[in-house]
C-alpha cells in the first residue's frame, strides 16, 4: 500500500519551512490560492504543465527501455563490431549530461541534419538518448545474473541464440531489472523539468511563465516542489503495483537453480 | 565439413585423443574412447579428474582444443549446423537439474520440441504428459519448478530431456546434489531409461547404481583414462593400482 506514514515524513519539514521559518519574508500565498479566482487560474495554469511533463517523460522512457535493450544485446554479443559498438555506445551517451544532450539536440539537429523538431520531439529524443545508456547497462546486468546453467540448459536442448535469449533469459532477465527499471522511470519524470529549458510546457515552465507575471517565485516553487512531490510518490506506487503484479503472474519464486526440497512431495 | 561415415559398426560416440586445457590447468589428456549404440558407460573417478569436462565436451558445452568427437559420425567442430544436429541427438541431465523458473513442469517440457523440432503444441503435450507419466510425476505438470522436491524436479529433467527423442543421454552426476532419500526415486528412472536400450553415459558417484546398469567403466583421474572395462571386471580386479586405491575409498563405507 501507499505509504502515508513516508509522505508524511517527507511532508513535514517542508511545511515547517513554508510556515515562517523565514522570519521577515512575507508570504503572498494569495497568488495560488483557491479562494481567490485570480489564484484558481493561477493554480490551473501551473496544473496544466502536467500533461507535458507525464507525456515526455512515458514516451522518452519507453523509447530508451527499446534502444536500451537493444544496446544491451549487442554489448553481449559473440559478434565483435556489435560488442564495440554496444560499448562505445554506452561510453559516449553516458558521458554527456543530460542538459548538455538537450541543448544539443533541440539547437544542433536543425543545423547539423536540416531537421527542426519540436521542444516535445527534441526533448524526447534527448532525454531517450542519455537513459538508453544506463537502461543498457540494467539490462546487461540483469541478464548477467542469470546462472550459467540456464543457458547451459537450453545450449543442450538446441535451442537457438535468438530463443534462448527469447523464452529462457530475457523473461527471467526482465522481472529482475523491473525495480531499477521503475527507478528510471521515477527519475525521468523528474528530469523532464529540464526541458523547461528549451521551452516545452511542462511543470517547471509553467512556473517559471507564472513568476514573470506574478513575482512570487518561492511561493510558486513551493507548489511546484509539491506538484512533483505528489506526482513522483503517485508514480513510485504504480511501479509497485506493477512489480507485484508481473511477479505474481509469473509464479516467480526464488530464483535458485538448486531450490532443493522448497515443497516435500505430496 | 563434417564427416558422415557409414560404417557397420559406427560408434554413437567416438572421442579421439582429445584435450582441452583451462589456462595453464590440463583437465583433459588425450581422451580416447568409444560408446556403443544401446552401451551404458558410467565414468567415475576423484574430483577434478575431469570427468564432467569431458561429458560437457560431448554436446560442446566446453570446447576441446585438440582432438575429435564425433557424435554418430558428426564431428564436433565451430560449424553451426553440425553442432544443432549433434544436440539434437544429445540429451543431457545436470547435476543442478537447471530447469527453467519462470515455466511450469509442461512448459518446460513443450518448448524444446516446439521451437527446435518444430512438432505442434499438441503432439508436443502428448509427447510431455507420456514422459512425465514415465518419471512418475505426471500429477505435477502445472506446477513450477520449485513447487518441487529436488528428487521430483531431476526427474522432471530427465523428461525434457527425453522429450527431444535424443539416441544418447549424457548425466553429470545426477544425484549429487540431491537429499540422500531422493537419490533411489531418480536412480531408478535412470535404471529404467538403461533397460529400455538409451545409450548412456552417466558421471557418478553412486557405484552400487553403476554395477546395476552400466556395461562399461571408465576410470578418469588427472585428466586421463586410466582404465577402461567392462563392469563386473572393474569391480573384481581393477587393473590400475589408481583405481584400486579409488575403489577401496570410495567402497571401504
Amino acid at each position: 500500500m501507499f505509504s502515508w506514514f513516508r509522505s508524511l515524513a517527507l511532508l513535514l519539514p517542508l511545511s515547517l519551512l513554508l510556515s515562517g521559518c523565514g522570519g521577515t519574508y512575507t508570504w503572498g500565498w494569495y497568488v495560488i490560492s483557491p479562494n481567490l479566482e485570480k489564484g484558481r487560474e493561477n493554480l490551473l495554469f501551473l496544473v496544466s504543465g502536467l500533461g507535458h511533463t507525464v507525456a515526455v517523460a512515458l514516451c522518452a522512457i519507453t523509447l530508451s527501455v527499446v534502444v536500451g535493450l537493444l544496446v544491451s544485446l549487442a554489448v553481449l554479443s559473440p559478434n565483435r563490431f556489435l560488442r564495440g559498438f554496444g560499448r562505445a555506445y554506452v561510453e559516449v551517451l553516458r558521458s554527456v549530461p543530460m542538459l548538455v544532450m538537450v541543448l544539443w539536440v533541440y539547437y544542433g539537429l536543425p543545423i547539423v541534419f536540416n531537421l527542426s523538431p519540436s521542444a516535445f520531439t527534441a526533448g524526447v529524443l534527448a532525454l531517450a538518448l542519455c537513459d538508453s545508456a544506463f537502461q543498457a547497462e540494467i539490462f546487461r546486468a540483469g541478464i548477467q545474473s542469470i546462472d550459467r546453467g540456464q543457458h547451459e540448459a537450453a545450449d543442450a536442448l538446441g535451442l537457438n541464440y535468438l530463443d534462448k535469449f527469447r523464452y529462457i533469459i530475457m523473461p527471467q532477465a526482465i522481472l529482475r531489472v523491473l525495480p531499477p527499471l521503475g527507478n528510471q522511470f521515477v527519475y525521468m519524470l523528474k528530469t523532464s523539468s529540464l526541458l523547461s529549458v528549451i521551452g516545452l510546457t511542462e511543470l517547471t515552465r509553467r512556473a517559471n511563465e507564472l513568476i514573470t507575471t506574478e513575482y512570487r517565485p518561492l511561493e510558486v516553487y513551493s507548489f511546484l516542489v509539491l506538484e512533483y512531490l505528489a506526482l513522483i510518490l503517485l508514480a513510485s506506487w504504480l511501479v509497485r503495483r506493477l512489480e507485484r503484479r508481473m511477479s505474481a503472474r509469473d509464479g516467480a519464486r526464488p530464483y535458485s537453480a538448486d531450490a532443493v526440497g522448497a515443497a516435500k512431495p505430496a | 565439413m563434417s564427416t558422415h561415415t557409414y560404417e557397420p559398426h559406427q560408434p554413437m560416440v567416438e572421442l579421439r585423443n582429445v584435450n582441452k586445457q583451462f589456462g595453464a590447468f590440463h583437465a583433459l589428456k588425450d581422451i580416447c574412447f568409444q560408446v556403443e549404440r544401446g552401451e551404458k558407460v558410467i565414468v567415475c573417478g576423484p574430483s577434478g579428474s575431469g570427468k564432467s569436462t569431458m561429458i560437457r565436451c560431448i554436446n560442446r558445452l566446453e570446447k576441446h582444443d585438440g582432438g575429435q568427437i564425433l557424435v554418430e559420425g558428426i564431428e564436433l567442430n565451430d560449424e553451426v549446423r553440425s553442432l544443432a544436429a549433434v544436440r539434437q541427438e544429445v540429451g543431457m541431465v545436470f547435476q543442478q537439474f537447471n530447469l527453467f523458473p519462470h515455466m511450469t513442469v509442461l512448459e518446460n517440457l513443450m518448448l524444446a520440441p516446439m521451437r527446435v523440432r518444430k512438432t505442434s503444441k499438441q503432439e508436443a503435450r502428448d509427447v510431455a504428459m507420456q514422459y512425465l507419466r514415465r518419471v512418475r510425476i505426471a500429477e505435477k505438470a502445472d506446477r513450477y519448478p520449485a513447487q518441487l522436491s529436488g528428487g521430483q524436479q531431476q526427474r522432471v529433467a530427465i523428461a525434457r530431456a527425453l522429450c527431444m527423442k535424443p539416441k544418447t543421454l549424457l548425466f553429470d552426476e545426477p544425484t549429487s546434489a540431491l537429499d540422500p532419500e531422493m537419490i533411489s526415486e531418480v536412480l531408478d528412472v535412470i535404471a529404467e531409461l538403461a533397460r529400455d536400450g538409451m545409450t548412456m553415459i552417466c558421471v557418478t558417484h553412486e557405484m552400487g547404481f553403476a554395477r546395476q546398469v552400466a556395461d562399461k567403466m571408465v576410470f578418469m583421474d588427472h585428466g586421463e583414462i586410466v582404465e577402461v572395462a567392462p563392469t563386473a571386471e572393474f569391480f573384481a580386479a581393477p587393473s590400475t593400482e589408481r583405481a584400486k586405491l579409488f575403489l577401496s575409498q570410495i567402497l571401504s563405507h
